[in-house]
């Protein structure tokens, strides 16, 4: 009996049990385990500290007055640290944004798509180029408005219309429209 | 360098066939802590410390770099970066505890690391380069733990560094012009805190060269035991893989149990609530007091309250102050002369009784009470008490020392780490009667000494 006991000690480093498996696998699948668990709860917050601070985040509503903004006149204003373009669209504008053939933009949205209802002649977007992210001309008076009427990107040629519409250049997308409401009569809170 | 036995690197796929001609780095893994690296099979855990050193060492690395992106060492801003990092930063709390904590345990683990080191003599021939590159470690480790608790630019960061600059100036002659070249100024501010953060950034790594140089000189002789006596045949030694990597591994367990505990549980237990204060050049706190770790050394620097003079000529040879400092650094640099201070040939201190008792009724004790004495105010009884320790301290390793390693008599050492394990060593009866099965079962040999070769 002393014997069989100290048989199979001696030999359960290397016994297998008859599926080929042996009795220290189980030690080393679980210690490998805890310790591939412990490996990925490490890696969690080195690689979560890089990505935005709370403070960072808590720059993420900005509220924008636009009663005293008049038809055909834009500001400028500023959105988690990026150029905000608020534009009071004319009549004339409105009609020919909307007089687009909206099947053949690059990326297809009406106007109404790009305001709230209601307030379809103010037209809140980033000031931030789709394409590499330049801040495009055209929001000042007196700059270059491109070939629609909108905005112009001068690093590489994007032309976007009165709605914010990419239209020709590079740039993929239109110029992206941040969420906001009217938080009361003429200013908006966006973010 | 490896014993004759030691398995070789035999690379079996196509692809470690050619990595292994270009840059044999698995066959440098394997020779260095794979299979192909024996290893006494007696070692105990005190042997562990090494290895929990090298992660602490990664582990700082790791948070500080990490942390780094968040901090700033201008001293307007340095102390709100750092809330910075507590409040906004996504784990900041974390990283900055595991840090500032991680400090703490890399001094706890290499000071059990360097109490090996004195027990069992590893200082001693032929590994006396390993242990004089680890005092170049050590004091490495000191300079970088100091600087980066400069950073949080709190009031024990600035008057610590006070404290610790102006001993500069008790140097004979160049030292207030060396104090000030230091710190770009008159006092610490925005010049000391900006170096110190760069070389706080560049020191670990400078450390970590050394490291790998001290495992190199390690890996020549391969390690020590707890016998002391060296290896000689296959039978003492196990590969470090699978055995070392497995009781690592279970240490590293261990260690990061407590570590983690420390770091979510009680993170400011270490650290004092001083520094939580911003830095104020005009407000001495009541109790300047380093981090525990430096407390022996801070006790050994405020001991000295007498000039040395010339009796009855009222000529001062040396002020108390510059007397704290050399005896400061001096309790480190006397660590560089070990190897050949204790002159026992016998190296592990199992084997001497009247070492053992020196070092854990005095030398065990007298770092103890220099550690409390360097935490507590420079007043009555404690100054007297580190005085006496001070004393003690420099005479265990200058004169009890070497003079117990020559008058003690040693226990009898065993033949050899096999016969110390199994309790006898078949091959070692056979090497010196020249048949095998001469050597009865828990047979002694004779009480000859084994030398340190």
């Amino acid at each position: 009996m002393a014997d069989m006991g100290g048989a199979a000690s001696a030999n359960s480093a290397t016994e297998m049990l008859e599926d080929g498996v042996r009795r220290r696998d189980w030690i080393h699948i679980a210690a490998l385990s805890t310790a591939g668990v412990g490996a990925a709860s490490v890696l969690i917050p080195l690689v979560s500290q890089m990505a935005p601070s709370a403070d960072v985040l808590a720059e993420s509503t900005t509220d924008v007055d636009v009663s005293a903004i008049q038809p055909g006149q834009s500001i400028r204003s500023v959105f988690r640290r990026q150029p905000l373009f608020v534009k009071r669209l004319t009549a004339a504008e409105i009609a020919e944004a909307n007089a687009v053939n909206v099947s053949s933009l690059r990326d297809p949205e009406t106007l109404a798509d790009r305001t709230l209802p209601g307030n379809e002649d103010l037209l809140v977007t980033m000031g931030v180029c789709t394409h590499f992210g330049c801040v495009p001309l055209g929001s000042n008076e007196g700059e270059n408005k491109g070939d629609f009427n909108g905005y112009f990107c001068p690093c590489h040629g994007s032309h976007y219309d009165v709605a914010g519409r990419i239209r020709r250049g590079p740039a993929p997308l239109n110029l992206a429209v941040p969420n906001y409401e009217f938080k009361s009569e003429g200013v908006i809170r966006v973010g | 360098m490896s014993f004759a036995w030691a398995k070789q690197y035999e690379p079996k796929t196509p692809l470690t066939k050619w990595l292994d001609e270009k840059l044999p780095l698995p066959r440098l893994v394997y020779n260095a802590v794979g299979a192909g690296y024996p290893v006494p099979r007696n070692l105990n855990y005190m042997w562990n410390f090494g290895v929990l050193a090298g992660v602490c060492l990664v582990i700082q690395i790791v948070t500080g770099v990490v942390l780094a992106m968040h901090y700033a060492a201008n001293e307007e801003v340095a102390f709100a970066t750092v809330e910075h990092i507590m409040r906004n930063v996504n784990y900041g709390w974390m990283l900055r505890y595991a840090h500032a904590n991680g400090a703490s345990f890399f001094f706890i683990v290499v000071y059990l690391h360097i109490f090996r080191g004195l027990f069992y003599s590893s200082y001693k021939a032929p590994r006396e380069m390993i242990w004089l590159l680890g005092v170049v470690i050590f004091l490495l480790m000191m300079a970088t733990a100091f600087m980066g608790y400069v950073l949080p630019w709190g009031q024990m960061s600035f008057w610590g560094a006070q404290v610790i600059t102006g001993l500069f100036s008790a140097i004979p002659f160049v030292g207030e012009g060396l104090q000030v070249w230091l710190l770009g100024g008159f006092s610490p501010g925005n010049a000391a805190l900006n170096r110190f953060f760069s070389l706080h950034f560049l020191l670990p790594f400078v450390i970590a060269g050394v490291v790998i140089l001290h495992i190199w000189a390690l890996h020549i002789p391969g390690s020590s035991n707890p016998t002391g006596v060296e290896v000689k045949n296959e039978s003492d030694t196990v590969p470090f893989h699978p055995y070392y990597t497995a009781k690592d591994g279970f240490g590293l367990g261990v260690f990061l149990i407590l570590f983690t505990f420390m770091v979510f549980f009680l993170p400011n237990a270490l650290g004092h609530p001083d520094n939580y204060i911003e830095a104020n050049p005009l407000s001495t706190p009541a109790h300047i007091v380093p981090e525990w770790y430096f407390l022996p050394f801070y006790a050994i620097l405020r001991a000295f309250t007498q000039d040395l003079t010339i009796p009855f000529l009222g000529i001062t040879l040396i002020d108390a102050k510059l007397l704290g400092v050399i005896a400061m650094f001096g309790s480190i640099l006397v660590w560089f002369f070990l190897p050949w201070l204790d002159k026992s040939p016998v190296r592990s201190g199992h084997y001497r009784p009247l070492f053992q008792k020196f070092f854990w009724f005095g030398l065990i004790p007298t770092m103890i009470v220099l550690m409390i004495c360097g935490g507590a105010p420079a007043e009555e009884p404690y100054v007297v008490m580190s005085q006496i320790a001070t004393a003690y301290y420099f005479m265990h390793f200058l004169v009890i020392l070497p003079i117990i390693s020559q008058i003690e008599v040693p226990k009898p050492l065993p033949f050899s780490i096999t016969e110390a394990v199994l309790g006898s060593d078949d091959s070692a009866a056979a090497a010196r009667t020249g048949s095998v099965g001469a050597g009865s079962k828990g047979d002694l040999p004779d009480a000859s000494l084994q030398p340190a070769e």
